[in-house]
């Protein structure tokens, strides 16, 4: 019995694990940032603080960019595959299935077509984030101007990838990529 | 408490991460509203035929975000740049971006 075909492994991989990754990620990375304040932490505490939202961010780039390449490289050109001439059975074409029944066009037209682009802006955010907690690491509990920009940047990186994310559940659900 | 006595560094090198994340943004919203425009732009942005014009389109963003990086933290990496200036741009690129990539707006221009 075959539990997954290739391309379902490739879908969960793409979607739970580097794209749930980076959303927890997220979640550890943005309450670090938050926190990361002079007058609450000791020396000590601070570096052990900065140590471990270098991780969450270094993590959080890193999936983002695993996502969108295995996205685009790996299950997109399955969803986009044209049909053979004659074929009536069009499960194994996500993109020509959806295209074909008006009720589902929309997941192609609209959840798609922004998703695949939108996800984009996220591994530039989120790599923007990881360099300037590296490059600034402890300096940034001194400087909270550049620490709320760098949460701005955060925020909008998690809503670039969420938005993608969801689209690509609610199309997956409409056709799956078997 | 922190120590407070540690020397600044300035903030050119994170102005400049911070922006080019919006220029990458802005460019694959441009590229992708200029596919649909311009059926040459689409067929030139095709650099790889099983993912199609996508391919383009991201890769002349990612690639525009890398430059202006590059470029941005050599001019400014021994400078103090206005922060907020340098985010509210980098909102305004961005929120270009996502206008331009939203398809009821480039399906408009079809």
């Amino acid at each position: 019995m075959t539990l997954f075909t290739v391309r379902e492994a490739w879908t969960l991989i793409h979607g739970i694990f580097f794209g749930g990754g980076f959303l927890l990620a997220f979640t550890g990375g943005l309450a670090l940032l938050y926190n990361l304040k002079a007058e609450l932490l000791t020396t000590a505490g601070a570096r052990r603080h900065v140590r471990w939202l270098k991780l969450a961010t270094l993590v959080m780039a890193g999936l983002t960019w695993l996502a969108v390449l295995s996205g685009t490289y790996i299950s997109y050109p399955w969803y986009r595959a044209a049909p053979p001439e004659g074929v009536v059975d069009l499960a194994s074409y996500p993109r020509s299935y959806l295209m074909a029944d008006p009720d589902l066009a929309f997941w192609h037209t609209f959840g798609m077509e922004w998703k695949e682009h939108i996800a984009w802006f996220a591994p530039m955010l989120a790599t923007a984030v990881a360099f300037v907690v590296w490059r600034y690491g402890g300096h940034l509990a001194r400087d909270s101007r550049l620490c709320w920009a760098l949460i701005v940047l955060f925020v909008l990186a998690f809503a670039a990838a969420g938005i993608a994310g969801l689209l690509g559940a609610l199309v997956t659900k409409a056709a799956p990529v078997l | 408490m922190v120590e407070r006595k540690q020397e600044r560094i300035p903030n050119g090198p994170a102005a400049a991460a911070i922006l080019s994340a919006g220029v990458g943004s802005a460019i694959i919203g441009l590229m992708t509203t200029g596919a649909i425009i311009s059926a040459g732009l689409k067929s030139a942005l095709n650099w790889w035929s099983p993912a199609g014009p996508l391919t383009g389109k991201t890769s002349v963003g990612v690639i525009a975000w890398l430059v202006t990086w590059i470029v941005l933290h050599v001019l400014w990496k021994d400078k103090d740049v206005p922060l907020v200036r340098v985010l509210v741009v980098m909102l305004v690129l961005l929120a270009l971006g996502v206008l331009l990539t939203f398809p009821p707006v480039f399906e408009a221009l079809e």
